[in-house]
Formats: C-alpha cells, sequence, structure tokens
C-alpha cells in the first residue's frame, strides 16, 4: 500500500466517535461570526448593528485576492460588531448576532435530492465558489478560489482529494464521507471541471475501510475519478505529503503544489463546493468531532459557524470532570483552548478533551543526539538542530536549513525520548523567520 | 671575531631596510584618527549598551565628532549633563534629551490578576506569546516568563516574587532598549528619568473596552478619561481605550493618581503622602 517516502509517525488512532452518526447541533442562542480568517486578509463587515439577517446572507466581503466571504449562519438581529476571542486567546473581529427564529435566504435549495449535472463554465464555478466563502477546511482555511486559479504557465493535471484525515481522535471527514458520499463525487467532478483536468484521486487511509468501499462503489458511476487507500501513517493529511503518496511527485521546497500538476483539496471542501454550486448555499456550517476519552457522549456534529463550543460540548453530554487540556482540533496540530466560549470557526475541525493524566507535559531531558527527530521529519529537516538555532537566535542559518519547509506536524516533539520541545521552538523560529522575509519585501 | 662582525653589519642593514619600509609604508597608508574620539570616549559612561542606537561608545563618540549639530545624538545613559560635557570637548552645542530608564506597564499581579488556565510549556515569552494569549484573560499583559530578564546585561530588571512582575533597578539601568525588544507583548517603555527619579505613568498596556479588561484585571486602566479631566496640563490622552502619560509635559503633580478608579497611574520615588488628618465630621460618623 502506498504512503509518502520520508518519515512519519503512527501514533494510536483513537478514533472513538467514528462510525457515530451525525447529530444537528442545537442553534445558538448568540452566534459570534468572525470576520478574520487564519491566513489572509480579515473581511469587512457589510451590515451594521440593528440589521436584520437571514440564513446565508453576507455579513463580511472578502478585501483582496487571498480572503474570503462571510455569510451569516443564523437569522436574527445583529447585536453589535466587536472582537471576540478566538482559539488563540487573542481578539479578532466578529459579528455578534441575536438569533430569532430560523429563515433562509429564498436562493438557498434545501431539498435533499441530489443535483448530478452542472452547465456552468469554469470562470462561473470559481466565482460561484469565491461568493459562497469556501476555504479550505483542513485546518488551514486558505482560500479555495485561489488554489482554483493557477498562476500564468501552470497547468494542472490531476485534482488530489484529501480525505486523509490523519490526525488521531477526528472522525468528521469520514463521516461526511459515508453520509454524503454522492454529494462529494459530484463535488469532485464540479472540481475537476472548474481546473479543466480529467482525473482526481481521493486518497484515504486504511483505517476508513467502510468509507473507501462506500465511495469506491460510486466512483464507479463517474468517470474519472479514482479511490486510493493509502498505508495510515501521519502527517499523510500535508499537502505535500500526500502528492508523494498518491502520485509520486515531490514538490519542491518553498514551491506549491501547482509546480508538480496538482491540486489538492480537503474532502469536507468538496462537499461545500458542491452545496454551493449545486444548491446554491454559502459554507455557514460544517462537522465538528466531539471526543475524548472520559467524553460521556461524543460523537460528530452538523454546526453554524460562530456557535460557541460550550453550546455543542453540552449537547455531547458536557465537559469531562477529569478534562485537563481542552484541544481546538486534533491531538497533533491542534491549539490549546483557554475558554469554550470561542466559536466555531470554518477551520474547526473538532474538540478534544484529554484527561489530566495524560495532558500534563513531561519533564524534558537533554538531547542525546539519537537523531529520531531527524528520521521522522516528513519534511527532511533536522529539528534538533533548529531547535538549537532559534534558542540562539541564529535566524539567518535556520532560514538556510530550510525552516520555512516546516509543517509544523509536531512529528519530531512526538517521537523525541527526551521530552524536548522541539516544535514550539522551531514554530516560533519559523514566524520570525517568516516576518524577516516578508520584511525583505 | 669576523663571524661576530658579519652578523652585526647584516643586522643593522636589514634593520636600517626595515627602518625605511616601515616609514614610507606608515606614511602611505596612515589612518587619520581625531584625538578628540578619544576625549569623547572618556566623557562617555562607558556601558558599551548600544542604547545610542551605535556599537558601543566609541561608535557614538567617532558619530558626535563627525556630526555637524548634536541635535539627534544622546546618549540615554547619562543623559543631558553627559551630552554638555561631550559638547564642551568639541565646541559644539548639545542636543537637549533627558535621560530614561527601562519602565515595565504591566501591573496584574496574581492577585489582581487571575488565572484562567495554565501554561506549561518553554519558559519563553516570545514562544508563549506565539502560541496563544497568554495565562489570564488579559492577552495583552506581561507573561511572566522573563525574556526581559535574560535579555538585560546590566541584570538590572528581575522579577518581584510578591507580584510575579518585571522590575527595573534604576541604578542599574543603562537604558539600552534590549528588554523594550525582547518583550514580545511590547509592555517596556523607556521614559524620562525625570527629576529625582520621580516618574508618574500608566501601569497598562490594554486597549479592551473597560467592561472587557475589568474582569480579566483589577489593576487595567479602563480608559475612563477621569484622569484626562484632572490634569491641568494637558499631559494625558486616551487612545484605544488605554491613557498615557506625557512625560515631557507631565508637571508630576500627582492629581491623575488619586482619581484613577483602577490604580492604574503609579507613582515611583515620590516621598509619602501626608496622612489625611480626620476631620471632625468623619470622626463623629464613621463610615458604614
Amino acid at each position: 500500500m502506498r504512503t509518502f517516502k520520508i518519515g512519519g509517525v503512527h501514533p494510536k488512532e483513537y478514533k472513538f466517535s467514528a462510525g457515530i452518526g451525525t447529530k444537528i447541533s442545537l442553534l445558538p442562542k448568540q452566534a459570534i461570526i468572525p470576520l478574520g480568517h487564519y491566513l489572509g486578509a480579515p473581511s469587512k463587515a457589510v451590515v451594521t448593528k440593528g440589521d436584520l439577517v437571514k440564513v446565508g446572507q453576507l455579513l463580511g466581503q472578502a478585501s483582496g485576492f487571498v480572503s474570503a466571504n462571510v455569510h451569516s449562519s443564523v437569522s436574527g438581529k445583529v447585536a453589535k460588531i466587536d472582537d471576540a476571542i478566538d482559539a488563540s486567546g487573542y481578539k479578532r473581529p466578529a459579528i455578534f448576532i441575536d438569533v430569532e427564529g430560523d429563515e433562509w435566504m429564498e436562493s438557498i435549495d434545501r431539498s435533499s435530492t441530489i443535483k448530478r449535472e452542472c452547465t456552468m463554465t469554469p470562470e462561473e464555478i470559481i466565482k460561484k465558489i469565491s461568493d459562497a466563502g469556501i476555504v479550505g477546511l483542513g485546518g488551514a482555511t486558505f482560500p479555495t478560489h485561489v488554489k482554483l486559479s493557477p498562476p500564468p504557465g501552470k497547468k494542472a493535471e490531476v485534482l488530489i482529494i484529501n480525505a486523509i484525515e490523519c490526525e488521531p481522535y477526528l472522525t468528521c471527514d469520514h463521516q461526511l464521507m459515508l453520509e454524503k458520499g454522492e454529494e462529494i463525487l459530484v463535488g469532485v467532478s464540479i472540481l475537476m471541471k472548474a481546473i479543466n483536468v480529467n482525473r482526481a484521486i481521493i486518497g484515504i487511509e486504511n483505517n476508513k475501510k467502510d468509507a473507501i468501499a462506500h465511495l469506491e462503489r460510486l466512483a464507479k458511476t463517474f468517470t474519472g475519478i479514482e479511490v486510493m487507500a493509502l498505508k495510515v501513517q501521519y502527517p499523510q493529511g500535508g499537502e505535500k505529503q500526500l502528492i508523494d503518496a498518491t502520485i509520486g511527485r515531490q514538490v519542491p521546497s518553498g514551491a506549491i503544489p501547482i509546480e508538480v500538476g496538482a491540486v489538492v483539496q480537503n474532502v469536507a471542501t468538496t462537499f461545500a463546493v458542491y452545496e454551493a454550486v449545486q444548491k446554491n448555499k454559502p459554507l455557514f456550517e460544517r462537522i465538528i468531532t466531539i471526543t475524548g476519552k472520559s467524553m460521556a457522549q461524543q460523537g460528530n456534529f452538523w454546526v453554524r459557524i460562530g456557535t460557541a463550543l460550550a453550546t455543542v460540548v453540552e449537547q455531547a453530554g458536557g465537559m469531562p470532570e477529569d478534562t485537563g487540556k481542552i484541544v481546538a482540533g486534533g491531538p497533533m496540530m491542534g491549539r490549546s483552548l483557554s475558554s469554550l466560549d470561542v466559536s466555531v470557526a470554518k477551520g474547526t475541525a473538532g474538540v478534544l478533551f484529554i484527561p489530566t493524566i495524560e495532558s500534563a507535559r513531561k519533564k524534558m531531558k537533554n538531547c542525546l543526539r539519537c537523531a529520531k527527530c531527524v528520521s521522522v521529519c516528513p519534511m527532511g529537516l533536522e529539528p534538533y538542530l533548529l531547535m538549537g538555532q532559534s534558542e540562539n537566535a541564529m535566524w539567518t542559518e535556520m532560514e538556510r536549513n530550510r525552516i520555512m519547509d516546516c509543517i509544523e506536524c509536531g512529528c519530531c516533539a512526538f517521537t523525541c525520548p527526551s521530552n524536548r520541545p522541539l516544535l514550539d521552538h522551531v514554530r516560533y523560529g519559523k514566524t520570525t523567520v517568516g516576518g524577516i522575509i516578508r520584511s525583505r519585501r | 671575531m669576523n663571524l661576530i662582525l658579519i652578523s652585526l653589519i647584516t643586522l643593522v642593514i636589514v634593520g636600517t631596510l626595515s627602518a625605511v619600509i616601515l616609514f614610507f609604508a606608515s606614511k602611505k597608508f596612515e589612518v587619520y584618527e581625531d584625538p578628540r574620539i578619544d576625549e569623547v570616549e572618556l566623557a562617555l559612561p562607558a556601558a558599551n549598551c548600544g542604547g545610542c542606537g551605535f556599537p558601543g561608545c566609541r561608535g557614538f563618540a567617532n558619530a558626535c565628532v563627525k556630526a555637524d549639530l548634536l541635535d539627534n545624538l544622546l546618549c540615554p545613559v547619562g543623559g543631558t549633563p553627559t551630552m554638555e560635557k561631550v559638547a564642551a570637548i568639541l565646541g559644539k552645542t548639545a542636543g537637549q534629551g533627558d535621560a530614561t530608564v527601562a519602565v515595565v506597564r504591566c501591573g496584574g499581579s496574581c492577585d489582581l490578576r487571575p488565572r484562567t488556565n495554565q501554561y506549561d510549556g518553554v519558559s519563553s515569552c516570545a514562544i508563549a506569546h506565539n502560541l496563544y494569549g497568554g495565562e489570564t484573560a488579559c492577552s495583552w499583559g506581561c507573561l511572566g516568563l522573563g525574556d526581559c530578564i535574560v535579555s538585560c546585561k546590566f541584570d538590572a530588571i528581575y522579577i518581584n516574587p510578591e507580584t510575579l512582575l518585571p522590575e527595573v533597578d534604576e541604578e542599574k539601568c543603562t537604558s539600552c532598549g534590549a528588554c523594550v525588544k525582547a518583550c514580545p507583548k511590547a509592555i517596556i517603555e523607556l521614559r524620562k528619568k525625570g527629576t529625582k527619579s520621580r516618574r508618574i505613568y500608566v501601569n497598562c498596556v490594554n486597549q479592551d473596552k473597560g467592561a472587557v479588561n475589568k474582569k480579566a484585571c483589577e489593576a487595567a486602566c479602563i480608559g475612563c478619561s477621569k484622569c484626562v479631566k484632572e490634569c491641568a496640563f494637558d499631559a494625558i490622552t486616551v487612545t484605544n481605550n488605554l491613557a498615557y502619560i506625557d512625560p515631557n509635559k507631565c508637571t508630576l503633580c500627582r492629581k491623575c493618581v488619586a482619581v484613577c478608579p483602577t490604580s492604574a497611574i503609579v507613582e515611583l520615588n515620590f516621598p509619602p503622602r501626608k496622612a489625611k488628618v480626620p476631620t471632625k465630621e468623619a470622626e463623629l460618623e464613621p463610615a458604614n
């Protein structure tokens, strides 16, 4: 079975919520819809305090090319436009809406019939995706229309759908594939049309055998879509790792996937594309996984963007007593949360409750020079070296050692027998070097 | 005898030749250095801290000698007296500038700013700042992990074990600005030292709305503008819910300190205020 060639680890999977059907989360009393994005410029609010909005109405207009529209996920009155704490603990602009009823825009097709035919031109499809505010739902929330518009002179050859879900615990993409398989495949064919390719590969890790079988059966009715089972290995969901695993091409350092003719999209993004293009529904809800070892009723929930995490967690049986750490996302790359008042953003894939006994960091010891971090690094970097350089502010040397290639997957810190916080230092170095590179322009 | 004579003559010839070569080389490759640079360097504090923006005191002395006007040159350690000495040596007029000192603008001690979560990562402010907002609900305030202490070459900054906040030793601080650069939250400011080292400043950098930051920290500036109204010298401005006292306009009258509802305005090195003599009325009607 195929996988990527350099490095990687295989953490215990702990997919407790796998196979548990999705539930529709209750509407919040007040939705706090973030205007900012993880990447790119924050959107500009187009509503003002006191405005009545419907579900699906445009709230924020994208400002610039690398930015995305923001739509209302609820109906009601705009209470205020103010700063709200996001997952990082810093305040970012957001729109607060007091929820009244659940009135949708008339333009959205709410029927459950599956529309397979798409007559739009590629330009129309990309325009539609951009209007619907679709961003990569894998976590980085990079605007999808940007990825679908290759730079001049570059031509896409293959579309790769990222259905890896290599993070332990998370099951939202898995569940989406089981429940919305056909919609996803229609989404894939729409994306193929948008970038004008006749081959698509859906990469799924082999621990989701039911999803592989389901999609393989459905894919027979579509042309050019291939479902590829891949060996379970973290971080296979990384863009460059997935391209290596599926088509065996290596994206050069500092380059983007289009350099080797590939466009990678997340499976949840593909479903959002289907809904936007065929059902005229902007991106305002997503599936998130609520999970943890001591969680009472863990599962996968359809949540409107802007719902407070506390509201969703309550429906999953509340926060377990022994919680020591709350993580937004998976245990490898997720962010620790300092509060459950944070609202669900487009990139929130789940909430993980880690019991106290497992959450605390172990005591750091001296580096053994065992080079385990070097052998697991999927980008072929030397994390022990980069950590030392970061501690000593050797930014030029770090840049020379390809720090900007780091995908922050955390394999180095995961595998270190001396419990050294490699990723913390490397990430800090990457931020600083990135700033230095930007200031040169 | 012959051997000694030959050696002697050879030595004299080699010596003379070398002397001639060296003489011409020293003329040809001479680097003239203004003797005033040495004089100016002697007048400087010799802290070599780089606070002036030049590499060490000699770099600054060199710049002073080259400059036509001393207006833009200031030794932050010595301040005006030192610059006057320099000016006297060079026969120029000194620019006006005051001695400054580092000031840590956060009053969020443990009891005033409750912890909402626990950080167990790398003990570095820069890394913690890169990860998240911090252990308290105030994402502006001091993280207390000591990057400023590590950066200080003069051992002038230390963590007060009671408040767990950094404090500056005024005697040792050379105002070089290393801690200002090291602090990822931009809490430390180089402020005018003031007469007798007396200073009044806003001990907070939180720009959240008053209602929000009051919940996070009892010592936060809530941007109520009471101090602005109290100040008769227009020294205080409130921008983004945060007051700032202009040290050049402040006359150290201490009126703003008294009106601040959260005690966010701090006075340093003032003699203790006279205890208010309780009036007769107050004695008769004790507060309930």
